[in-house]
């Protein structure tokens, strides 16, 4: 267990094993909150901090867990984390949590999170466990916030609420793209993304 | 009439995947072919119809403000709001389980057909979404909580089965690599989702 590849456990998730481009995993949060910057930022954290706490607690547990009631254990200590993070919101960041509204609290049934603690943490010592679940969580945000970008300054115009895109051009006939907030755009722009990753890594391509 | 309008209201316009992305993560996974999809459709329709009044009434008289006050008067003040994450989702997952060994004992042949999926409906965001949203829309009765959850439970079985077809019919067409697989499942997907927006604004 010593030999464990630090480097590759922290980049691996973010490029060619992203938790949401190749592993599907957590796409239902994702999309919703991403018609913002601000918003995906704040979910991106949430989800690094409530992944790498989770990981960590689940695996210092990893010998006492009996096997068949694993998934309820997996599930409180997920909830823990996300109870806190959500109070924590509400009493800082009172409007963005508002924005958020359920999304905080679906963190605890984001496949990445369980996906995780299922798939590593049970496995290894809690210090490279925390490593993964702070990858992964950083994969995922990374995702989050390159779609918010495109939603954002396409569909308004601004980045975290400021203004990008000059008001001359909004002069001289510039319109903001009023479809690429609506829902359905988030997918088709994940779906981009996806075709673009794939386009340069050959070997995740489907048959 | 209140209840018609709610339950079609849940179907079309606030549909559980279309609008809000929900249960998104098995509705990819499981929607290669329709048999098996329709069986998930159906244990989420199930699961929902059941979980989400308990969770109703569980809100109403344990975990809101001032819920507890058919306590006594020094309850009434007490506020457990911060304990729902994890009530809702103990009752989910409690409840699958539950469901799991039953449908096993008594049902065998019905366990082989759906009974993988039970487990992973402890997880789907379409349940939990669903009693999130419960409580932050303040239904007046446990009616409306329970057409709610037949509502949308529908709908995600309609959008899933619906996708599972468009996902058959796909593999006899030339998709460019890269876009094979996901790729070509999202854009679907959002195709659909603005099919579906045409159902916005409607009222009955």
């Amino acid at each position: 267990m010593s030999d464990i590849n630090y480097k590759e456990l922290l980049l691996k998730p973010i490029f060619k094993g992203n938790p949401v481009t190749v592993l599907v995993l957590g796409i239902c949060s994702s999309l919703a909150v991403t018609v913002q910057m601000k918003g995906a930022c704040v979910m991106a954290l949430s989800v690094i901090v409530v992944t790498g706490l989770s990981s960590f607690v689940a695996s210092l547990l990893r010998n006492t867990i009996p096997n068949r009631i694993r998934i309820i254990v997996q599930l409180v200590v997920v909830s823990l984390m996300v109870i806190l993070v959500d109070q924590i919101l509400k009493a800082y960041a009172y409007s963005v949590s508002k924005t958020l509204s359920v999304y905080v609290g679906l963190i605890i049934t984001n496949c990445i999170v369980m996906g995780r603690i299922e798939a590593f943490a049970l496995g290894n010592k809690p210090i490279p466990s925390l490593l993964d679940g702070l990858a992964n969580g950083a994969g995922y945000g990374l995702i989050l916030v390159v779609v918010a970008f495109f939603r954002e300054i396409l569909g308004s115009g601004t980045l975290f609420g400021m203004r990008i895109i000059p008001q001359s051009f909004y002069d001289a006939g510039y319109m903001d793209n009023g479809l690429i907030i609506l829902p359905p755009m988030a997918l088709i722009l994940l779906g981009i993304i996806i075709w673009i990753q794939r386009s340069f890594q050959k070997d995740l391509q489907e048959k | 009439m209140e209840y018609i309008s709610l339950f079609v209201k849940s179907i079309f316009v606030d549909n559980m995947i279309f609008a809000y992305f929900l249960g998104m993560c098995s509705y990819l996974a499981v929607s290669k072919n329709v048999k098996t999809a329709t069986g998930l459709g159906i244990a989420v329709v199930f699961v929902l119809l059941v979980t989400l009044p308990i969770n109703y009434l569980l809100n109403e008289y344990v975990l809101k403000p001032g819920a507890l006050s058919w306590l006594g008067e020094s309850f009434a003040d007490i506020d457990l709001s911060f304990l729902s994450f994890i009530v809702f989702i103990a009752v989910v997952a409690a409840f699958t389980q539950i469901v799991e060994m039953v449908v096993e004992k008594f049902a065998p042949a019905l366990y082989s057909s759906l009974g993988i999926f039970l487990p992973l409906i402890a997880v789907n965001c379409a349940i939990l979404g669903g009693s999130l949203f419960m409580q932050e829309r303040d239904f007046v009765n446990v009616g409306e909580a329970t057409v709610y959850a037949l509502g949308s439970g529908i709908g995600w079985l309609l959008a899933i089965v619906t996708l599972a077809a468009i996902r058959e019919k796909l593999t006899y067409s030339n998709v460019p690599a890269p876009l094979r697989g996901l790729g070509i499942t999202f854009i679907t997907v959002g195709l659909m989702a603005i099919s579906f927006m045409t159902f916005m604004g409607i009222q009955l």
